[in-house]
C-alpha cells in the first residue's frame, strides 16, 4: 500500500445545497480515501441525490467545500476550478454512472465509439488503438465482441448498464459516482452487474461513492455507510456494523424494512 | 458590364445599419478565425435554404466597383445562381461575371473554384448548418461549451463511426476541419476536395448561416486542417479519368447520366474552369473528334 | 504481550421499533488472549457469547471499554478506529470464521477461499495452492471447486467458509462455532487446522458448543455468565 492512501482523495465539509426554503442536504462532512467504497442510503427524498449532484460539481453547493486531490497530490477546492479543468477532470479522473444509461451513453454511436470517446477526449488520434482498448473494455464488461459495432439501442438494459460502465472506466479514473446502478434491472441482471462491478472496483482499487435505496448493493459493494434522512446524515460506520447494528431508529427501521441481506 | 439599378432600393439590398452590423459580425470572425459569431440575420426575399447568409455577408461587403460572380455546386447557370446574381445586378448596380478570374467576390454554395483565388478576392460561402457538433450533441449550450475549451474528441466519434461503419472515413462533405489550430469549424456542404484549398488561401473567406444567424470565416492564409486518426490519415477524393470535355485532372468532377441505357460522363462541377480550358483547346473524350472552335458553345 | 485484550467491554442494544426497549447484552468483560493460545468463551446461549465476539471484530459497535488488537507494532482500538482502519486490521491481522458462507454469485469455491489469501498479498498461484490444500483437508470434493457454493450443501458451504477464514495468515482468529453441525471426521478436521494455526502463533477466541472439541482445542475456558449484562 502506497504512502497515497493515506491521505483522502476528497474531502467533504459541511457541504449544504438549498433550494430556496427547500432543503436538499445540510452539513455534510466526510473524507473519502482511494480505493474507498462509500454507500450513501436513504429513501426518496433524504438528499442523496442532491449529495451526489454537489459532490461530482454538477450542482453548486450553498455551503460548504468539495476538495479532491488531483493526480499532482494537490487538494483543490472543486468549485474553485475553472470550468475547463472541471470538465477535464471528469471525463478523465472521475466516473459518473446513471442509473439510466441513456443519460450516460450516446445512444446514437456505436458500442466500440461509446468506449472510445473518453479516450479520443483526451487526445487519442488512432483508431486501431482506441477500437483495441474498446474491445478489451467490452470484454471487461462481458459484451461479446461482435456487438462493438451495435448501438445501444439494440443492448438490454442490463448490456447498456456493462456498457456505461466501460465507457466511464476507461480513462482509469479514481473516483466513480454510481446513482442507483442497478435500479430498473431485473434482480438477476443486477446480480450480475453487481457481481461485475465488485470485481472491477477491488481490481482496479477505484474509489466509489454509490447512492442507493438498497441494502444489498451496499452490503455487497461498500466498505462505509453514510446513513440520510432529510438531507442530514444520520449514521456513518461500517458497512456491515451499520447494516448489522443499527444504532438510530431511522435506520432500525430501513434495515427491518427490507428482506434478509 | 454594370447592371442599371431597380430604383427604390438601398445599396445592395440591405439598409446601411443592418449592413454595418453584418460588418462588425464579419470583422469579428476575421479576428476570431472559425469562431462561429451570431449576427441579426435579416429576412430575406427568398426562403431560407436558397442562401439567405451568404446574400447577406455579400450585400455587406459588397461595393459598387465589385465584380461578382455566383455559383451554385460549381455552376454558374443553375437557377440559385442566376436568380442571386440577378438580384445583385438589379439591387446594387454591380457587374457580374461567370469567369472566376475576372470576380472580385465569388458567392458559392458547396465548391471552391478549380482556378487559385488571389489576395484581391472574397469567396462568400453559403452554408446551412455553421455547428459541426450538432448530429453529436444536440444542446447548443453544450456544444459552445465545447468550443470554448476546445472539447473536440466527440468530433473524432464521428471519424470512428465512419471508419467502423465504412472501413474507412466515409464524410465526403462538410468535412470537420481546425482552423487556425483552435476552432472546430463545418467547413459548409463542400466536398472534401476542396478543404486542402481552403488551407493557407490567398482569398478572404467568409461563411454565413441565414437560418442560424451565424457568421465564421478564413482571414487569406489561415491553417485549416482537415481532422484524421494517424492510421486513417485524411485523403481527398480522387477519380479515375479526367474530365470527358475538357481533360482536366484533378479537378472534382460531376456525373452526367447521358441516356436510360446506363450511358454516363464524368465532367468538371466548375463550369467556368471547363469552359476555359476548352477555349484553350484541351478535349475531353467526348470531343475529341469535333474541331477545337466547335465544341465549347 | 496480547494479540488481543477485551477490557471492560459492555454493550446494550436500544430496540428503537419497540418503544426504545433496552437490550443489555455484556457489561465489564475483560479478557486477554496470548499468541498461540485458545480461549474458549463459554456459558449458555444467550449469555451474549457470540455478541462479543462481533464486538470484537467490529460487527457490533462497543458502547463501553476497548478492544485492543495488536498489529505489528501498533495496537489498535477496535472499538474507536477508524472504519478504514478496522478494514485494514481484518485484511492482515483479525479473522472471524462463523458457520454462515456469504455467498458472492459466480465466483467458484476455490477462487472464493484463494480471495482471501490474495487481499493478504499471497500471489494467485500460491493462495490457489493454499486454497485447493485446505479444501482437499475439509473434504470439499473437487469436482465443486470451481463453482460457486451458492448451490452447495449447507455442510459444503459451511466447509467453504472455514476454509476462507483459515486460508489466510491473521494472527488473531475469531471462531462462531465452526463445527457446529459438522461429521466427526469434519470436526477432527478443524481441530487439526487449530492446532495449525496455535502452533504458528495464532491468538484465538472461540465459541464451540461440541464439548469434544472444545476439550482439544481450548487452553482456557472463560465463562461469559460472570459478564453477562442480563444475568
Amino acid at each position: 500500500m502506497s504512502a497515497g492512501h493515506d491521505r483522502p482523495l476528497l474531502q467533504v465539509e459541511g457541504l449544504g445545497k438549498s433550494y430556496g426554503a427547500r432543503v436538499g442536504c445540510v452539513d455534510v462532512s466526510f473524507d473519502l480515501y482511494p480505493g474507498e467504497v462509500l454507500a450513501v442510503v436513504g429513501e426518496s427524498g433524504s438528499g442523496k441525490s442532491t449529495l451526489l449532484s454537489v459532490l461530482s460539481t454538477q450542482l453548486a453547493p450553498s455551503a460548504g467545500a468539495v476538495r479532491y486531490r488531483m493526480r499532482d497530490g494537490v487538494l483543490r477546492d472543486m468549485f474553485a476550478l475553472a470550468e475547463a479543468e472541471r470538465r477535464f477532470l471528469m471525463r478523465t479522473d472521475w466516473g459518473f454512472v446513471h442509473q439510466d444509461p441513456r443519460q450516460g451513453l450516446r445512444m446514437g454511436v456505436s458500442a466500440g465509439a461509446n468506449v472510445g470517446e473518453r479516450l479520443m477526449a483526451v487526445g487519442e488520434r488512432h483508431y486501431g488503438r482506441i477500437r483495441d482498448t474498446a474491445a478489451d473494455w467490452l470484454g471487461r464488461v462481458e459484451i461479446d465482441a461482435d456487438r462493438i459495432d451495435d448501438q445501444p439501442r439494440a443492448f438490454s438494459g442490463g448490456m447498456r448498464q456493462r456498457l456505461q460502465i466501460a465507457r466511464n472506466l476507461v480513462t482509469h479514473p479514481r473516483l466513480v459516482f454510481m446513482d442507483e446502478p442497478t435500479g430498473g434491472l431485473d434482480v438477476s441482471v443486477q446480480a450480475r452487474l453487481l457481481d461485475l462491478l465488485r470485481g472491477l472496483v477491488a481490481d482496479l482499487g477505484l474509489a466509489v461513492i454509490i447512492v442507493t435505496h438498497d441494502l444489498a448493493v451496499a452490503r455487497l459493494l461498500s466498505h462505509r455507510i453514510m446513513v440520510m434522512r432529510q438531507g442530514r446524515v444520520i449514521e456513518t460506520g461500517l458497512t456491515d456494523q451499520v447494516l448489522d447494528d443499527p444504532r438510530e431508529p431511522y435506520t432500525q427501521l430501513l434495515v427491518s424494512s427490507v428482506l434478509q441481506v | 458590364m454594370n447592371a442599371p439599378m431597380t430604383a427604390g432600393y438601398n445599396f445592395a439590398y440591405l439598409d446601411e445599419q443592418t449592413k454595418r452590423m453584418i460588418r462588425r459580425a464579419i470583422l469579428k470572425a476575421i479576428a476570431i478565425p472559425g469562431y462561429q459569431v451570431p449576427f441579426a440575420s435579416r429576412e430575406m426575399p427568398m426562403p431560407y435554404g436558397w442562401g439567405t447568409g451568404g446574400v447577406q455577408v455579400t450585400a455587406a461587403v459588397i461595393g459598387e466597383h465589385d465584380v461578382l460572380k455566383v455559383i451554385d455546386q460549381g455552376s454558374d447557370d443553375t437557377t440559385n445562381a442566376v436568380s442571386i446574381r440577378k438580384f445583385f445586378a438589379r439591387t446594387a448596380g454591380v457587374a457580374t461575371t461567370t469567369s472566376t478570374a475576372d470576380a472580385t467576390v465569388i458567392q458559392t454554395r458547396h465548391r471552391i473554384p478549380e482556378a487559385p483565388l488571389t489576395e484581391d478576392q472574397i469567396l462568400v460561402y453559403q452554408v446551412p448548418i455553421p455547428e459541426p457538433l450538432r448530429f453529436l450533441e444536440p444542446r447548443e449550450t453544450e456544444t459552445r461549451t465545447m468550443h470554448a475549451l476546445e472539447e473536440y474528441g466527440l468530433m473524432h466519434v464521428k471519424l470512428y463511426e465512419d471508419i467502423a461503419r465504412h472501413g474507412h472515413i466515409a464524410t465526403t462533405y462538410a468535412y470537420p476541419v481546425k482552423v487556425n489550430g483552435r476552432y472546430l469549424m463545418d467547413a459548409s456542404p463542400t466536398p472534401k476536395f476542396d478543404n486542402p484549398k481552403m488551407h493557407l488561401s490567398p482569398a478572404l473567406q467568409l461563411f454565413g448561416a441565414g437560418r442560424e444567424k451565424r457568421i465564421y470565416a478564413l482571414p487569406p492564409y489561415t491553417q485549416v486542417v482537415s481532422l484524421d486518426f494517424e492510421d486513417h490519415p485524411f485523403e481527398v477524393n480522387r477519380f479515375d479519368k479526367p474530365c470527358a470535355l475538357c481533360a482536366a485532372h484533378g479537378v472534382y468532377l460531376d456525373e452526367v447520366v447521358l441516356d436510360d441505357r446506363g450511358g454516363r460522363m464524368f465532367v468538371c462541377s466548375d463550369t467556368d474552369f471547363c469552359e476555359t480550358r476548352r477555349a484553350e483547346g484541351h478535349r475531353g473524350e467526348m470531343l475529341a473528334d469535333t474541331p477545337a472552335d466547335g465544341g465549347a458553345a | 504481550m496480547e494479540a488481543l485484550s477485551i477490557d471492560r467491554v459492555g454493550k446494550t442494544f436500544t430496540m428503537h421499533l419497540q418503544g426504545g426497549a433496552r437490550l443489555p447484552v455484556v457489561r465489564d468483560v475483560s479478557l486477554a488472549v496470548s499468541p498461540g493460545e485458545c480461549v474458549v468463551l463459554g456459558g449458555p446461549s444467550g449469555a451474549g457469547k457470540s455478541s462479543l465476539l462481533k464486538i470484537a471484530y467490529g460487527n457490533y459497535r462497543c458502547d463501553d471499554g476497548h478492544v485492543w488488537v495488536q498489529d505489528g507494532g501498533e495496537r489498535v482500538d477496535v472499538a474507536r478506529a477508524e472504519p478504514r482502519r478496522v478494514l485494514r486490521l481484518r485484511r492482515t491481522t483479525l479473522g472471524y470464521v462463523s458457520q454462515f458462507l456469504r455467498v458472492i454469485p459466480r465466483v467458484s469455491a476455490l477462487d472464493l477461499v484463494a480471495q482471501a489469501a490474495v487481499e493478504q498479498g499471497a500471489s494467485s498461484d500460491e493462495a490457489t495452492g493454499r486454497a485447493a490444500a485446505l479444501l482437499e483437508r475439509l473434504n470439499v470434493p473437487r469436482r465443486l471447486w470451481s463453482l460457486p457454493p451458492a448451490t452447495f450443501s449447507g455442510g459444503e458451504q459451511q466447509r467453504v467458509n472455514i476454509a476462507r477464514g483459515f486460508v489466510a495468515e491473521h494472527p488473531v482468529l475469531l471462531l462462531d462455532e465452526p463445527t457446529a453441525s459438522l461429521d466427526a471426521r469434519n470436526r477432527a478436521a478443524v481441530v487439526e487446522l487449530i492446532h495449525d494455526k496455535k502452533r504458528r502463533g495464532v491468538a484465538i477466541l472461540g465459541i464451540f458448543h461440541d464439548e469434544d472439541v472444545r476439550d482439544r482445542v481450548a487452553d482456557r475456558v472463560v465463562d461469559v455468565t460472570r459478564f453477562s449484562a442480563a444475568a
